[in-house]
């Protein structure tokens, strides 16, 4: 029998559908691959064994029903195992965030979008790992310790949504949740060789998502491909009534027959190719757009002038609004709690001791900047400045349907590479925080190896709520090439 | 000497009285008595990954306040994270509004005795209530049925000038917040919460002094006098030519003073910044219209109405206004009997009839005296079927069983004695068995007399008319003296 874990979603929905396999064959798969490579990758921070089991024997009943009924519509996600990243909540099972202020606590809640998944037939192995509270690009930063690259065990898988990459790039599930903030579901894509969907702020219910940075987290997911991850996508995409931003428009059905891309307008912004940048990635991605091309895409030069505003606004933005979002973990509620004389030290003891160094530093910088008479110069600044960065976007989608360029400037970098220098870390993110400021959706997938055989990945953009057409382009330059069927080798 | 002129604003909170909380749908309890966090749930008590959602309900009571106090509405107003720690705050901050309040610069209007006031409103906005402490020994406890509970801020600007100006604003606050039927207004509750801001100056002048803020203000004696206390603590510093520390202060009831809290060096940096969860709330013109057109008539233009048509004074206006059952229970009674004096319902309801509710405090909508009974009771005492002292002996009664005052009159026999005739011969009687008192007065001790008509009265078992009991006792005593001078 071939192993079902190197199965693609759609491929192991098939055999499901056809009853050539039960859900509880593949989460039994699945949770065999864990037990053999979780070692060498620690992907996982909680794994929820029963709990799949529990669920794919539903999955199989309701199958064996729906076999019998015919033909009714059933979701794609049905009886498919996958892996959920540690910052979304799931009612009774450890919600850490990768931090140890939140060790042992079991939320009472579950999120809308991990709860619109099981609902659509999910299996949920388990919780990923991540940088502590989503702070981070190399997953090195959550306090459970590092998850480790598929394709180089030496390297990050990105971050911070690493353990949801890395649980894909291995075979140990067909899919998983992400959350991207300024590129926590991309980067680690690009890194990891996995297609993964950042999607449109308000798309996707945050009702359940641990907040860093509000006004950015978007909920995304990684798969093998963009028809994979498009099931999953309309699994849990849509308005909500928890969530005061998610948008009330319908979510668009998406027609992935075919690979015509005639007339799409293809822009690609020339600040997204730096000075420094590894030149394979500049290499590899210039190659995929002309795939692009040669399916009917045209491509031009575009501009996005306040691109190199964007890193800054950013960490002006996201630590304002992670240092009131953390505030509430002050161990009066849950969480563990570190004793102290009076309250006041409490908090300091608590939130000293179990707050990582990136968490702290982001929390102080925050507050810095909306301190009296800080607040203007800083946090006011960069609202302003985040505005002309969404004009940006917005006047290129006037002449553009779609926005091409890299995930990151460099592939998958060694572990300890940037620990000691914060803002070299930071500039992992340049080619994807545009889009969390602007609040449009992207993708990232695999488009080429560097010469140490890691993956590259190339991202696209469209405008607000312009899911469909990421899908579609992503899904038809897979059509024609095979870069994101490569599998490392562990 | 220097004559000081008080200048004072207050900051009033408000507990609305919506089904729902503020941003969960947790039900509003009352948190002084239901079981400590049996109305919670994760977003009202700050778990991760919640978010708020607004109630249009609590949204639709504030515009209510803030039409009633004459405000403009924002047609987009904004909430803002308000940052502190404290136990009973989950979340680490509070949802409240900042730089763009729902609305701004309104005012309300009063009497005082020294005349009217006109307090202008700086601002109304909405916010989140926090939890309960429940201090024990060696440790605290929270209780959050309270945390999340809309909450209405109203700001006035500082246009009083007497701790008399407060008493009255902040009575007619209660009484409009009751009228609107957005908050129970309930002060030794906590549901509605007053702080101050004082400072001193010179009469005449118009800058203003270096202001305290009072806190922990309880009650209405409690503010009254805390304000009384904290005038007179900044006099006697101005006085000594020192000058007033801007600071807050809280009051200590069992003492009696004004304690320092917090200096202005230790003010707290809240560090505002727009709520990200929640869009700016937009708010459509056409529905504040509806509200607006569906205000009842507030308190202000009812006590206008009472003195225009019912020819009430000021005073006994503003006391049937104060709370809206009242006013319509007088107005129900009014029209019950169109002929009675509306002066005579009035009076006999702020006197006995407050009298009796108090006693037993029980609140009008709740008394067993129909406003009809009440005005019948009225009409027979006005029409001298029933002498005032049978009156009162009838309200007790129907106020104890709620029975008809006409069948009480006839069943206790309280019907009033008004034929002279009968009258005179009581006062005959009476004169005939006290000859010494009868004596006395002749001799001079003309007080005497009243003692005389009590005991006619008494002789009547209280049921004869009390003028003609005074009429025909002046003539028969007019009578005896006479016939005691041409016998001499
Ligand atoms: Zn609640």
């Amino acid at each position: 029998m071939t192993d079902l874990t190197t199965l693609s979603l759609l491929e192991a929905a098939d055999l499901l559908r056809s009853g050539d396999v039960s859900s509880r064959e593949l989460t039994q798969a699945c949770l065999d691959r864990i037990q053999d490579t979780e070692s060498k990758i620690h992907a996982f921070l909680t794994l929820t064994p029963d709990l799949a089991l529990k669920q794919a024997e539903d999955a199989d009943q309701r199958l064996t029903e729906w076999r019998k009924e015919g033909g009714k519509p059933l979701p794609h996600t049905w009886g498919i195992p996958v892996a959920i990243k540690d910052v979304l909540c799931l009612e009774g099972v450890p919600t850490t965030c990768g931090s140890k202020i939140l060790e042992g606590f079991r939320p009472p809640y579950t999120a809308t979008s991990v709860g619109r998944l099981i609902d659509a037939g999910a299996v949920v192995l388990g919780k990923t790992n991540t940088d502590e509270f989503a702070m981070g690009s190399s997953t090195e930063n959550s306090a459970f310790g590092p998850t480790y690259n598929p394709w180089d065990l030496s390297r990050v898988p990105g971050g911070s949504s690493g353990g949801s990459a890395a649980s894909v790039a291995s075979n140990m599930c067909y899919a998983a949740l992400g959350t991207d903030t300024g590129g926590s579901v991309r980067q680690p894509a690009s890194f990891c060789g996995v297609t993964g969907l950042k999607s449109s702020y308000g798309r996707v219910s945050r009702y359940g998502l641990i907040a860093y940075g509000s006004s950015l987290d978007t909920v995304g997911a990684l798969a093998h491909s963009a028809a994979d991850l498009l099931p999953i996508f309309h699994a849990i995409a849509g308005h909500d009534p928890l969530d005061s931003t998610s948008m009330p428009d319908p979510v668009p059905a998406v027609d992935l027959d075919g690979t015509d891309l005639a007339g799409l307008r293809i822009g690609v912004p020339k600040e997204y190719f730096i000075e420094g940048m590894q030149h394979e990635v500049e290499i590899a991605v210039q190659e995929a757009v002309r795939v692009l091309e040669t399916l009917g895409a045209v491509a031009c030069e575009i501009s996005l002038p306040h691109t190199d505003l964007a890193l800054p606004v950013y960490y002006i933005i996201a630590p304002a609004e992670a240092s009131a979002n953390l505030a509430r973990y002050d161990a009066v509620r849950y969480g563990p709690r570190l004793e102290a004389e009076d309250l006041r030290e409490q908090y300091f003891a608590t939130r000293g001791g179990l707050f990582g160094q990136e968490v702290k530093r982001r929390i102080m910088l925050g507050t810095y900047a909306l301190s009296a008479g800080y607040y203007d110069a800083y946090y006011g600044q960069a609202q302003k400045v985040r505005t002309l960065i969404k004009g940006d976007f917005e006047a290129a989608f006037k002449d553009v349907d779609l926005i091409a360029c890299p995930v990151a400037p460099t592939t998958a970098f060694r572990l300890g590479e940037h620990s000691e220098d914060p803002l070299s870390m930071y500039l992992e993110d340049v080619f994807t925080l545009p889009a969390n400021l602007a609040g449009v959706p992207g993708i990232a997938f695999p488009v080429g190896f560097d010469s140490d055989h890691l993956p590259i990945g190339m991202q696209l953009n469209a405008p607000h709520l312009g899911e469909a057409v990421l899908f579609q382009a992503a899904s038809a330059y897979q059509e024609v090439t095979s870069w994101h069927k490569e599998r490392p080798s562990l | 000497m220097p004559s000081f002129e008080p200048v004072i604003g207050l900051e009033v909170h408000a507990e609305l009285a919506t089904l729902s909380k503020m941003f969960c749908g947790c039900p509003v309890v009352d948190s002084t008595n239901a079981e400590p966090n049996s109305s919670v749930c994760e977003i009202c008590t700050g778990m991760p990954g919640t978010l708020p959602v607004i109630n249009q309900r609590a949204v639709e009571f504030a515009l209510r306040v803030a039409l009633a106090l004459n405000c403009d509405i924002a047609e987009t107003s904004v909430f803002a994270r308000k940052n502190y720690f404290y136990p009973d705050l989950p979340k680490g901050f509070q949802i409240s509004q900042y730089e763009m309040p729902l609305a701004q610069n309104g005012w309300l209007d009063f009497e005082t005795e020294d005349g009217d006031r006109r307090i202008r409103i700086r601002r109304v906005h909405l916010e989140e209530d926090t939890g309960k402490l429940l201090h024990r020994e060696g440790y605290s406890l929270v209780d959050f049925n309270r945390s999340g509970v809309p909450l209405l801020e109203i700001v006035s600007e500082p246009d009083m000038h007497s701790t008399e100006d407060v008493k009255v604003f902040a009575t007619s606050l209660r009484s409009l917040l009751r009228y609107l039927e957005v908050s129970s207004a309930d002060m030794e509750k906590g549901i509605v919460r007053f702080e101050a801001n004082v400072s001193l100056r010179s009469k005449g002048s118009q800058d203003l002094g270096t202001r305290t803020e009072v806190k922990n203000l309880n009650s209405f004696r409690a503010m009254v006098k805390a304000l009384e206390y904290e005038i007179e603590r900044q006099g006697q510093i101005l006085m000594q030519g020192g000058e007033v520390q801007q600071e807050t202060v809280g009051w200590d009831e069992t003492r009696g003073v004004t304690v320092p809290q917090r200096s202005k060096e230790e003010a707290h940096d809240y560090r505002y910044f727009p709520e990200p969860d929640l869009p700016p709330l937009q708010i459509d013109p056409a529905w504040v219209d509806r509200i607006r057109n569906e205000l009842p008539e507030l308190p202000g233009a009812k006590r206008a109405r009472f003195v225009s048509k019912y020819h009430l004074t000021p005073y006994a206006a503003a006391l049937l206004v104060e709370e809206r059952p009242v006013a319509d229970y007088f107005e129900a009674a009014v029209a019950h009997d169109p002929g009675t004096s509306p002066t005579k319902i009035a009076n006999w309801l702020t006197g006995e009839y407050f009298g009796l509710l108090n006693l037993a405090g029980v609140e009008i909508d709740r008394s067993k005296v129909s406003p009809q009974s009440f005005a019948e009771l009225v009409a027979m005492v006005e029409r001298e079927d029933i002498n005032a002292t049978s009156g009162k002996v009838v309200l007790e009664e129907i106020f104890e069983t709620g029975g008809s005052p006409i069948e009480i009159v006839e069943a206790r026999g309280l019907a009033q004695i008004n034929d002279p005739q009968a009258i005179m011969d009581l006062v005959n009687q009476v004169l005939g068995e006290n000859p010494k008192q009868v004596e006395q007065y002749f001799a001079g001790k003309t007080t005497i007399s009243q003692w005389l008509f009590g005991q006619v009265m008494r002789a009547a078992g209280g049921r004869a008319n009390p003028a003609l009991v005074r009429a025909n006792l002046e003539q028969a005593l007019k009578n005896l003296e006479e016939s005691c001078r041409s016998g001499e």
